[in-house]
């Protein structure tokens, strides 16, 4: 049995786009069938948050402190450069001084950031 | 050595030949609901214990399709209610009950969640049958594992059965109304 497969070219991508298309198509009519088979019942207190069986207090979408974006981000931040830093130092012989004085210098940009934040009181939880 | 004899799942009424089988959707369906319920633990005392070692490897529910316990209501398809329901308890337990996705069953497990058992008190719910509808009530105080497997089997039954327009004709409303619910 042979199979008539162009040896380059846009047909090699075929087998791909065949599989997005089943994916898609198995996700979608599986949430179809889910949709219209299974039984339902909607009344408002099946419909409320569901928050262990207590009634829900107030609204989810209040203002909160600007503090905790602030943290959360800086701690992206840092986290980012702790990862930058692992595949550093598994090639750290092969990129030897300039790679050491490279990242030394990415470092040193952050914590001159750190500093910054700090002198400006960012971190303050009062 | 000694054996042990598997016994596999009885297959529905249909129509079979060479590589082939052929059923009705709604005993399909009951297969599939039956072997893969998920169940709510409502445990607040002592039957909770056995509940855990009715998850554990010596037991092991899993084994039945229950592997993957759902702590909201949402995913869930069997409630087990386990331990002494307060009153105070009762409007909560009403809740959860009332956000689970249908199809949805609910088992009492042991006497207090049966009948209140012992805590013939005030403050305790005298069954959780007065508050909402039971399919299956797991007698002992607290039972042992397998009368646990034993009630989530019969529930399996109930839901092979059930059919696919039960949930939706009037007798189950008006079995839902009974207990003041939409």
């Amino acid at each position: 049995m042979t199979f008539l497969i162009a040896e380059n070219g846009v047909q090699t991508y075929l087998p791909i786009l065949f599989m997005f298309i089943a994916a898609m198509g198995f996700i979608v009519t599986s949430m179809l069938a889910t949709h219209y088979l299974g039984p339902k019942r909607k009344s408002k207190i099946k419909d409320e948050a569901f928050e262990c069986g207590i009634e829900s207090q107030g609204n989810a979408r209040t203002p909160f402190s600007i503090k905790y974006f602030l943290v959360a981000i800086l701690f992206v931040l840092f986290d980012v450069e702790v990862i930058f830093m692992y595949p550093w130092a598994v090639n750290f012989k092969n990129l030897g001084v300039l790679g050491l004085i490279e990242m030394f210098m990415f470092m040193g940009f952050l914590v001159l950031g750190l500093l910054y934040i700090i002198k400006k009181g960012a971190l303050k939880w009062e | 050595m000694s054996t042990i004899d598997i016994k596999p799942e009885n297959k529905p009424e249909g129509l079979e030949g060479a590589g082939f089988f052929a059923t009705s959707l709604e005993k399909v369906v009951g297969l599939a609901r039956a072997n893969s319920l998920w169940p709510l633990p409502f445990a607040t005392s002592c039957c909770g214990i056995e509940f855990m070692a009715t998850m554990a490897s010596h037991y092991d529910l899993s084994r039945f399709g229950s592997e993957r316990l759902s702590f909201s209501p949402r995913q869930a398809d069997l409630l087990m209610v386990m331990g002494t329901i307060s009153k105070k308890l009762a409007p909560v337990l009403r809740q959860v009950y009332e956000q689970m996705a249908e199809p949805k069953w609910v088992l009492s497990m042991g006497a207090c969640a049966s009948s209140g058992g012992i805590f013939d008190t005030y403050s305790v719910l005298q069954g959780i049958d007065r508050v909402i509808p039971v399919d299956v009530y797991i007698p002992g105080c607290p039972p042992r594992p397998e009368q646990v497997l034993d009630g989530i089997l019969k529930i399996q039954e109930l839901s092979k059965s059930e059919g696919l327009r039960m949930r939706n004709s009037p007798e189950y409303k008006a079995k839902l109304a009974l207990y003041g619910i939409e």
